[in-house]
């Protein structure tokens, strides 16, 4: 009777020591809580501030930057987009503010025409003179080969193709 | 002393750089065989001048000779001993040095590796690239020599960038440097032919190993530059189309276009202006590059500090040396211009294409990177071309390059059988959609674009692919040139599957973990095991410890620090990265967060295919090398040789 | 085709035009939208406990408002010349304090009306020793009204009108030269003393 009261007691303690020692160790394992306090806002903010420049950075986005203009501005942003403003609405507030050099997507204006439709009109451009000398070129090819036997072609077109 | 010594030997190569300009020159100039045939021991002298000079300055760093300012201003007594000879280019004056040291490096191997080019044309050469080093030392002297004094010397120097403090930093900026050199040796073969009046299917065997090395090294550089930061970063970016990493960029594209076109001028005798060129935009590129990070005129993480004196000397030396240059091209092109006719769709006109969207490429770069200069110098404003604009505009000029690749590879020179190029390539082009339709639906979500991508990817790498298996299993020696070629296109392919794969299907967790916490991201589980203070030779750290699970095992294990160096209060993270073959896990120790529990904010990223981006980069790589070692060139060129020399003496 | 060789030439030319006039720009310098724009309101606490100012009490004055704090190293080098030139001149000068309490500091953590107590405290300490250019001194704690006039970096100094427009931003330290021959005119031309 004595053992059995004993060994009880034992597992009791045991049980209590363990008990106390996962409390001070928090050791039941959780699934990690996301940073932000709101991680759909949070997903905003990032895809909206890395179209956005820290403008104290040498040229990072506002997305990555460390600085403390740029927690100051990614705040405001976070406070805007739970306030229910849209993307553009958003990108109006800070260029108020600070100017078109905020955005790392430049605005579609009269300044920038050029740069947004350049590369396109470019490639076009570089298309049609390819073809304009291209077809120069090929309208100097002789028509035909001078006489070539059926074994010299075929070895001519054994070369052409290595 | 030794400071002294070193400033003593940069004004001794630059009176042999002039010696070289002027006297060989006007042996060149004259026919005068005895001062021509004096460009080589010119150029052996130089470089060994810089080479003592450099060497000073190694021995000033490796001595924390803080007397010496920019000893002083990069470097510091805890600072490991790698990373004290590394700092050499850490900053503006010194990497000047290297960058003309690597010139004479490039100049001393075109000296002695040209045994049987005709004399004039490598006098020609060397005196071009003695035009060249003066302009750089002259620079050097007058506003950016290293060897500068600072008295009275301080006991302790202000210490290397912590961001700089990497291996990254051992050999990026060489390998870098040695890509940008030597476009310089490209663009001095296709003055020299200029000059000559001729363009010959030798000169382009002649100048083909040196182009395609300095396209290794630039790919090389470019590709450890884009690993480096994403290391080092902490927050998994590698590209971010910064001016100075666009400064690298252009050269590259140009000097891919020029690499294509020389193999058309080396087989068929055509594209000789365009070659010719393209060879002049590359250096000029490099020139450009060199302006826009030292003279303050773009802002940039990488720009060393700006002084208006030397962004206005770089600016006339790259509008003299590229303004002659083009105007050379002007006067003497059409004397060089012949070639073989070809039809509208032929392996010259799919060559020519992709060359040229290659140049288109490089010209939207230049307009991304320059425009904010331009709308300030007509005073519309101040403008941001950031990432969003790249990656819209740079994507479809890429598109019909990787398109055209495959049938431009197996197209009939002369005049291409469309019907017969459609027989051969349909089956691939099945496969290729398939792949690239089918495995977004595999990776997770369905993006047009990643389909597009993955397709593109798949054509060219399978292409690649069988053209080496196909040929494997034929006898006889394969050319390096071969190798190269398909190897390179096959590298590209990774790259291209890299980056679809990373930029879609990347998943990014930014949450806060106590020890024990976990974060899933399928089918991996990530665990903070524990957080300790680690010690280092000049910083301390904080170290996140995580425990990577796959099926209830412990995989992997991460570690992730966060550096307070002594020298700096800017903080750095050291990311824990673990790499297989398909994807990176990456882990990026944070802030402590306030509370009761001890908590830290921590990043956890799954990044799928990124490490086929720096695969793909050592693959072309490794086929730049195959293809500049490829012992035709130097065979044939033996052949060639006298008949060359014959008529060059005419 | 001769006169086609010359394109890369001539396009050339044009870029090192461009890049010769971007050497004396520099890259740094934002222009601020709000030049011609009525200055954002604000309300703000002063130096003086229960004392609050806003800048519509100022309408019908030609003013400068000098966004500063403590912390900031150039800031103590445009100092003496705001006191020289407060003393010199009739033209009032705001003095908003950004942030002066900054987010590494311990004092970051206090309670807000703490947190402004030490402000006010380093701040009057400051003024006392170094002398004191400004008729009032706000502070803005978290940044915001920064924000709203799109500072990015301190020092800045702006100058509004009578009818409580901004007319001229300037980024940076101010020196003698700067306030004399660019300020003042400015100044009188909108009609200040």
């Amino acid at each position: 009777m004595m053992r059995a009261n004993a060994s009880w007691r034992v597992a009791v303690l045991a049980a209590l020591w363990v008990g106390a020692l996962w409390g001070m160790t928090g050791a039941r394992a959780e699934s990690a809580q996301p940073l932000a306090e709101n991680p759909v806002v949070e997903r905003r903010l990032v895809a909206i501030a890395e179209d956005l420049r820290c403008l104290v950075c040498q040229n990072e986005s506002l997305a990555s930057s460390r600085a403390d203009l740029a927690n100051d501005l990614r705040r405001e942003v976070r406070g805007l987009i739970v306030q229910g403003k849209t993307d553009t609405e958003i990108k109006d507030y800070l260029v108020a503010r600070y100017g078109d050099f905020v955005l790392y997507r430049p605005p579609v204006k009269g300044s920038t025409v050029l740069l947004w439709f350049g590369p396109f009109a470019l490639l076009g451009l570089a298309v049609v003179v390819l073809v304009w000398v291209l077809r120069q070129r090929a309208r100097a090819t002789p028509a035909q080969a001078p006489g070539l036997s059926e074994g010299q072609r075929q070895r001519l077109d054994q070369l052409l193709k290595d | 002393m030794v400071a002294e010594l070193g400033h003593l030997a940069l004004i001794v190569a630059a009176v042999l750089a002039a010696l070289l300009a002027v006297v060989s020159g006007w042996g060149v100039w004259r026919r005068q065989w005895t001062w021509m045939a004096m460009a080589r021991p010119f150029t052996a002298l130089m470089w060994v001048s810089l080479a003592v000079s450099f060497a000073c300055l190694a021995y000033a760093f490796l001595t924390n000779d803080f007397s010496v300012q920019y000893v002083a201003q990069h470097s510091n007594t805890l600072l490991p001993k790698p990373y004290q000879f590394a700092a050499i280019w850490g900053g503006h004056e010194g990497s000047l040095l290297l960058w003309i040291f690597l010139l004479a490096t490039w100049m001393l191997a075109v000296a002695v590796f040209s045994r049987s080019l005709p004399q004039i044309m490598v006098s020609r050469v060397l005196v071009t690239l003695g035009w060249v080093s003066l302009g750089f030392l002259m620079f050097i002297l007058i506003t950016s020599s290293p060897f500068e004094r600072l008295m009275p010397a301080p006991n302790e120097g202000r210490d290397l960038n912590p961001l700089l403090q990497d291996p990254g930093l051992v050999i990026h900026p060489p390998m870098l440097y040695m890509g940008y050199v030597g476009t310089a040796v490209a663009f001095a073969f296709a003055l020299a032919a200029l000059l000559a009046g001729r363009l010959d299917a030798a000169w382009a065997r002649w100048s083909r190993p040196w182009t395609v090395s300095a396209w290794a090294f630039l790919t090389l550089g470019i590709g450890l530059g884009s690993w480096w930061a994403y290391y080092e970063l902490g927050w998994g970016g590698w590209w971010f189309w910064d001016p100075v990493e666009n400064a690298s960029l252009q050269p590259w594209l140009v000097l891919t276009a020029l690499i294509h076109s020389l193999s058309v001028t080396e087989k068929r005798g055509g594209f000789k202006a365009w070659t010719v060129l393209l060879a002049i935009a590359g250096f000029s590129l490099s020139l450009l590059g060199t302006f826009l990070v030292r003279s303050g005129v773009l802002t940039s993480v990488h720009a060393f500090a700006s002084d208006p004196t030397r962004g206005v000397f770089i600016l006339m030396f790259l509008a003299i040396v590229v303004g002659v240059s083009l105007t050379i091209f002007a006067l003497k092109a059409p004397q060089v211009m012949t070639g073989s006719p070809f039809a509208l769709v032929s392996r010259e006109s799919m060559l020519l294409a992709n060359s040229v969207f290659q140049v288109v490429a490089t010209l939207v770069v230049m307009l991304g990177t320059l425009y904010p200069l331009v709308m300030d110098a007509l005073n519309l404003g101040k403008l941001s071309v950031g990432p969003p604009y790249f990656n819209l505009v740079f994507v479809p000029m890429m598109v019909p390059v990787l398109f055209l690749l495959v049938p431009g590879v197996v197209a009939r020179w002369r005049e291409a059988n469309v019907p017969e190029l459609a027989r051969e390539l349909w089956p691939l082009a099945l496969v290729s959609l398939a792949v690239g339709l089918a495995l977004p639906a595999f990776m997770g979500a369905w993006a047009w674009t990643a389909a597009l991508g993955f397709t593109l990817g798949a054509w060219v790498g399978l292409s690649s692919l069988l053209h080496m298996v196909q040929r494997l299993r034929k006898p006889g020696r394969i050319s390096g040139s071969f190798w190269g070629q398909h190897l390179a296109h096959f590298g590209l392919a990774v790259v291209v599957v890299g980056i679809t794969g990373v930029q879609h299907y990347q998943v990014e967790r930014d949450v806060r973990m106590g020890i024990g916490d976990t974060v899933e991201i399928a089918p991996y589980t990530f665990r903070l095991a524990g957080v300790s203070k680690v010690p280092g030779p000049n910083y301390e750290a904080v170290e996140g410890r995580f425990e990577v699970i796959k099926n209830g095992r412990v995989t992997e294990v991460l570690r992730t620090q966060k550096r307070k160096y002594f020298s700096s209060a800017m903080p750095m993270t050291e990311a824990g990265i673990d790499s297989n073959f398909w994807r990176d896990l990456y882990v990026s120790m944070g802030d402590p967060l306030p509370g009761n529990t001890a908590q830290w904010a921590m990043r956890v990223y799954y990044k799928p295919f990124v490490p086929w981006l720096w695969m793909g980069a050592l693959i072309m790589t490794l086929a730049g090398a195959l293809a500049a070692l490829d012992r035709r060139y130097r065979r044939e060129s033996n052949r060639v040789a006298p008949q060359a020399a014959a008529t060059a003496q005419a | 085709m001769r006169k086609l060789l010359l394109i890369p030439l001539t396009l050339f030319i044009g870029l090192v035009v461009f890049l010769a006039v971007g050497l004396q720009r520099d890259p740094h310098q934002i222009p601020s939208p709000l030049i011609g724009k009525p200055a954002p309101a604000f309300d703000l606490p002063t130096l003086v406990e229960g004392q609050r100012f806003s800048p519509e009490s100022y309408k019908g004055q030609v003013w400068l408002l000098n966004v500063w704090a403590t912390w900031c190293v150039s800031c103590r080098e445009e100092h003496p010349v705001l006191v020289a030139f407060s003393k010199a001149n009739a033209v009032p000068v705001v003095g908003l304090g950004y942030k002066e309490v900054q987010s590494q500091e311990p004092e970051y953590a206090l309670p807000d009306d703490q947190k402004l107590a030490f402000a006010r405290a380093r701040e009057q300490r400051y003024l006392t020793r170094n002398g004191n250019p400004y008729q009032v001194s706000v502070l803005d704690m978290d940044g915001r009204v920064g924000i709203e006039y799109g500072v990015y970096g301190v020092p800045e100094t702006y100058l509004i009108d009578k009818q409580g427009v901004i007319r001229y931003k300037h980024v940076g330290p101010v020196t003698t030269a700067i306030l004399n021959e660019v300020i003042l005119p400015q100044v009188r031309q909108w009609g200040g003393a």
